[in-house]
């Protein structure tokens, strides 16, 4: 055998060889499925992002001990995007381009999915996306919404609330819309406006300020001399609060109230809010709590915020969105049997999807489902769902002054 | 428009005179470092709410009374306020790189808040909080009353100590021409230190009245800064009494354009006034 016959043979043996052993390393321990995101971990987003950085970890952790996703563990590579927009578009390039995830995961909230949004359309990377308010402006067909508003909120969430008031023992009459302009709230007050005409309420106030507000001395006198009785006030964040206390200083409570989006833990427990409505997609009682994971989940959650150091480490919507998120991803990738975008956006396409917030199904307009939203009340010091009925805690009703 | 009743308007001018005293007394030691030191503190509002989240801290936690923390922030601020100074000074910090330098600081202080006390929202329960009294058909809430005692009296305070003691005439002899002044043999650089020192204590009692007042989260910090900025251009760089009276120029014309129209009015009509102003008034900008 010539020499290099001989050399021949050895490199052959050699390359089967180190085949067989990268495989069998391969198999022990194989490389884990990335998932990129981004959160607003500083800056004025921060403190709900939080929520939705615990979730994902308390998922991922949970997903690896089922045994990851295809057989391959999951890793979770999150970037602070300081709630900015522009850097959260910067961040998600990166994530695909540099970092070369596998799947992408949404950020916190509007603003910045939109940015992700338009990335991961540029990639033809499928986005899931917890908490996007303005359904109309998801146009990419590849995105997904855990945050169930239905394709038209504008109408079907003031609908819902309406008739749970027209349900109630005094149904009002008449009603004030006072609302920030802040993108994903402005459109549903102005919903609001059609629709308590539609349904007979006589507007008695309509106002409207600037996000960034910093008096609402004058905003709670107009409230007062108006008198309404139901107040839909189009508030996100600490902006409810504000009000509410505004108006306490001048003497007055309001009859029947709602705030779109308040910062759920400060409203709950401030002793102003008593009665004060809002729309939920979980809470923490039956019926929600007997989904399939969510007693789990909760024990987790618990346990994981308070180390955290969130205030209030109740699970309610923004938690319950950001666990329905993964679900969504899960189901898409286990149903889809592969990490190809096309194939998991088509399987969740066409499928309908198993969550703590639901039976979800992604076939309408954008992709969005059904307008899950119920109707919550504080009573006590604590959110209960009041309506509709078969979504209510154990005993609890819709309570008018 | 339909024209308000006379409570509404005067409980609405009233809210107004209240926020607009809380502008102008951060507007003070904005106008006052930036009129006499050529120093423009960003850094100022970060001081005003690290003030407010200490006093959270020692009210909530420590059981202080809120009013009584003054005693701890008020020289704990003032020596911030003064060492800041002399690290602009040690540097030869020109007025723009002020700006720019205290901005920076400003992100650091938010990102300490951050750190320490979370992005979630803090708010002081105080003895204070909910009292409130009635003055004929008005209500007069008891936290933003003492917000407006303190600015006057420190705005008066401050004016009369300017006008009449030899410590305010170097400091306004300084700011107006510096060499001559210090041919007179005025310390500059100790009259600075004292100015900065009493400016930093002036944020730390803004921070007090901002906690007894508002709900608390570091991002908040940047959220004054425009009104605040436009309340002291309002009242001229430098004057005692001007910060006060531009705020409540301010936050009367927000609140009655409120009443009036709509609550999204309210800045177009405030900051239309200070382009008035600045247009006819060139000099004060």
């Amino acid at each position: 055998m010539s020499i290099i016959a001989r050399t021949a043979r050895w490199a052959c043996a050699a390359c089967v060889g180190l085949a067989m052993a990268s495989g069998a390393w391969a198999q022990a321990g194989q490389p884990p499925i990335r998932i990129g995101s981004t959160l607003a971990l500083t800056g004025p987003l921060a403190a709900t992002s939080l929520v939705h950085k615990v979730v994902g970890e308390i998922y991922v952790e949970q997903l690896n001990k089922r045994g990851g996703l295809l057989g391959r563990p999951v890793e979770w590579i999150v970037k602070d995007d300081q709630s900015k927009p522009d850097l959260a578009r910067t961040l998600y390039e990166q994530l695909i381009t540099a970092d070369k995830v596998d799947l992408l995961m949404g950020p916190y909230a509007t603003g910045a999915i939109l940015s992700a949004m338009g990335v991961a359309q540029r990639y033809h990377k499928v986005l899931i996306h917890h908490t996007f308010g303005i359904p109309s402006m998801a146009k990419y067909d590849m995105q997904f919404p855990a945050w169930s508003l239905g394709p038209d909120p504008g109408t079907t969430v003031p609908t819902t609330v309406l008739k749970a008031l027209a349900a109630s023992p005094k149904p009002p009459k008449t009603i004030a819309i006072v609302t920030s302009k802040f993108p994903s709230v402005h459109f549903m007050s102005l919903g609001a406006r059609e629709v308590a005409k539609k349904m007979g309420l006589k507007e008695v106030l309509f106002l409207e300020w600037d996000f960034g507000n910093l008096d609402y001395g004058p905003i709670a006198a107009r409230i007062k001399d108006a008198n309404p009785d139901f107040l839909w006030v189009g508030a996100i964040g600490l902006e409810g609060n504000q009000l509410l206390e505004a108006m306490h200083k001048i003497d007055y409570t309001p009859h029947e109230h709602f705030y779109l989006y308040p910062a759920p833990g400060p409203m709950s427990k401030s002793p102003l809010a008593n009665d004060a409505m809002s729309v939920t997609l979980f809470e923490e009682h039956p019926p929600f709590t007997n989904a399939p994971g969510a007693a789990e989940f909760i024990k987790l959650y618990h346990e994981r915020a308070a180390k955290a150091g969130i205030p209030d480490p109740t699970v309610e919507v923004q938690a319950a969105a950001s666990y329905t998120a993964w679900q969504i991803l899960e189901a898409g990738v286990r149903g889809a049997g592969s990490l190809d975008d096309k194939a998991i956006a088509a399987w969740i396409k066409t499928h309908r999807v198993q969550t703590i917030t639901g039976n979800l199904r992604f076939d309408g307009p954008n992709n969005y489902g059904d307008d899950l939203m119920k109707v919550k009340q504080v009573q006590n010091g604590h959110w209960v769902t009041v309506y509709p009925k078969e979504f209510a805690a154990p005993g609890a009703t819709l309570q008018v002054q | 428009m339909t024209f308000p009743s006379g409570t509404l308007l005067a409980q609405s001018a009233l809210s107004g005179v209240f926020i607009g005293s809380l502008y102008g007394l951060l507007g003070l030691g904005v106008g006052l470092a930036w009129g006499l030191l050529h120093v423009i503190n960003l850094a100022h509002f970060a001081f005003a709410f690290l003030a407010a989240y200490l006093c959270y801290q020692l009210a909530s936690v420590g059981g202080m009374d809120p009013l009584l923390t003054l005693a701890l922030i008020v020289p704990l601020f003032a020596a911030l306020g003064a060492a800041l100074q002399w690290v602009l000074e040690r540097f030869d910090v020109s007025p723009l790189n002020s700006l720019l330098a205290t901005f920076g600081i400003a992100a650091i202080i938010e990102a300490g808040i951050q750190w320490e006390w979370t992005a979630d929202f803090r708010k002081l329960e105080s003895v204070y909080a909910g009292r409130t009294f009635k003055v004929g058909v008005l209500f007069v809430p008891l936290p933003e009353l003492l917000t407006l005692l303190l600015s006057l009296i420190l705005a008066f305070g401050i004016w009369a100590a300017m006008r009449y003691t030899n410590l305010g005439r170097a400091l306004r002899a300084l700011a107006e021409d510096a060499p001559i002044a210090a041919a007179f043999g005025i310390n500059r650089r100790a009259h600075a230190l004292v100015l900065a020192g009493v400016c930093g204590a002036l944020a730390g009692i803004a921070g007090v009245c901002l906690a007894l007042t508002y709900t608390l989260t570091p991002s908040q910090i940047y959220a004054w800064v425009g009104v605040v900025f436009a309340a002291v251009m309002l009242g001229g760089l430098g004057s005692a009494l001007g910060p006060l009276t531009g705020g409540i120029v301010i936050g009367v014309s927000e609140a009655v354009t409120m009443a009036f129209v709509s609550p999204s009015w309210a800045p177009i009509v405030s900051f239309s006034l200070l382009i008035g102003l600045l247009l006819l008034k060139p000099e004060r900008s």
